[in-house]
């Protein structure tokens, strides 16, 4: 299974970004493999749609999950059609290795 | 040329893929499936099972009273012509999204959704934990918390809090009425545009 994860930066130590469409990178976790991945997000600068943009980006992908800080009003139909999960952290001070340690415990 | 119709909105996928007739000679003449769109199975559903009335109804599936008829009585026109010739009947496709609901962690305090409804009881994607409540919210959770974004003018470069959901574009800005851009995003070269 993959996961996406909205990150601030390219490091396990950056935060969980706050917005999804316009967040810094976006982070693929293969929790088949323990495969990281960090891709940046093209559509962190553009005007408007940014949401749209991103689902559409992140769903080539083949991921099952996406986690995030926060989600706009538009993505929840969207991914919902493409049955994927999302995961709103509630705490933002959360690592990308700290949601990592906690996928891996989970699966286990 | 025709309205673009609205996406309906389906709580629910239907559990089977369709029905099949039985009898003398059903399969002679089920050859010909008839096709039930999703949005009309979920209108006969909410109609018929949930009991819910049309006005009601409508507004869970997210169209107007008089489409929501509509696709009812498409739903019983289908599901009368398969009785009555005997004929399969296949449900599938419509223009329809599926709709989730929220649920809460109480041990990581994380938000999320399931959108496969075949688990009746989810267990936290994040933490595994057991400690899940329902939680209700049309949209996003916390979504005032984090909106950090901003709405510019490009003219006369004021600024003000963007609102979730409403386009920059459709805001006029509140000093010199031109249309706002986001904060941050590249200007557009008008140029390009027209062409």
């Amino acid at each position: 299974m993959r996961i996406a994860m909205a990150s601030t930066g390219n490091s396990l130590e950056a935060k969980i970004d706050t917005s999804f469409g316009r967040c810094a990178w976006f982070v693929i976790y293969d929790t088949s493999n323990g495969g990281i991945e960090f891709i940046p997000n093209p559509t962190k600068g553009v005007e408007d749609h940014a949401g749209q943009s991103a689902v559409e980006f992140i769903k080539e992908r083949n991921v099952s999950k996406i986690i995030s800080g926060d989600f706009g009003l538009k993505i929840k139909p969207m991914l919902d059609s493409l049955n994927i999960q999302m995961i709103v952290v509630n705490d933002n001070t959360l690592t990308i290795h700290h949601i990592i340690q906690l996928l891996k415990k989970e699966e286990s | 040329m025709a309205r673009i119709k609205r996406p309906r909105k389906i709580l629910n996928p239907p559990s089977i893929k369709g029905f099949k007739p039985y009898g003398s000679d059903a399969d002679l003449r089920s050859a010909d499936p008839v096709t039930v769109l999703f949005e009309e199975y979920e209108a006969l559903r909410l109609s018929d099972y949930d009991r819910l009335n049309h006005h009601q109804a409508s507004i869970m599936m997210g169209v107007s009273r008089p489409t929501f008829t509509r696709i009812y009585a498409a739903a019983l026109q289908k599901i009368a012509i398969a009785f009555v010739e005997g004929r399969k009947i296949a449900i599938e496709g419509g223009k329809v999204y599926f709709d989730s609901e929220w649920h809460h962690c109480n041990a990581c305090g994380c938000y999320f959704n399931q959108p496969d409804k075949n688990i009746a009881n989810p267990l936290c994607p994040l933490c595994g934990s057991e400690k899940i409540s329902d939680y209700e919210f049309s949209g996003s959770p916390q979504y005032s918390r984090f909106s950090d974004g901003k709405c510019k003018c490009p003219e006369c470069e004021y600024e003000q809090a963007h609102q979730p959901g409403l386009p920059c574009k459709a805001q006029a800005c509140p000093q010199c009425g031109h249309a706002m851009i986001r904060a941050g995003a590249p200007r557009r070269n008008h140029k390009t545009k027209q062409r």
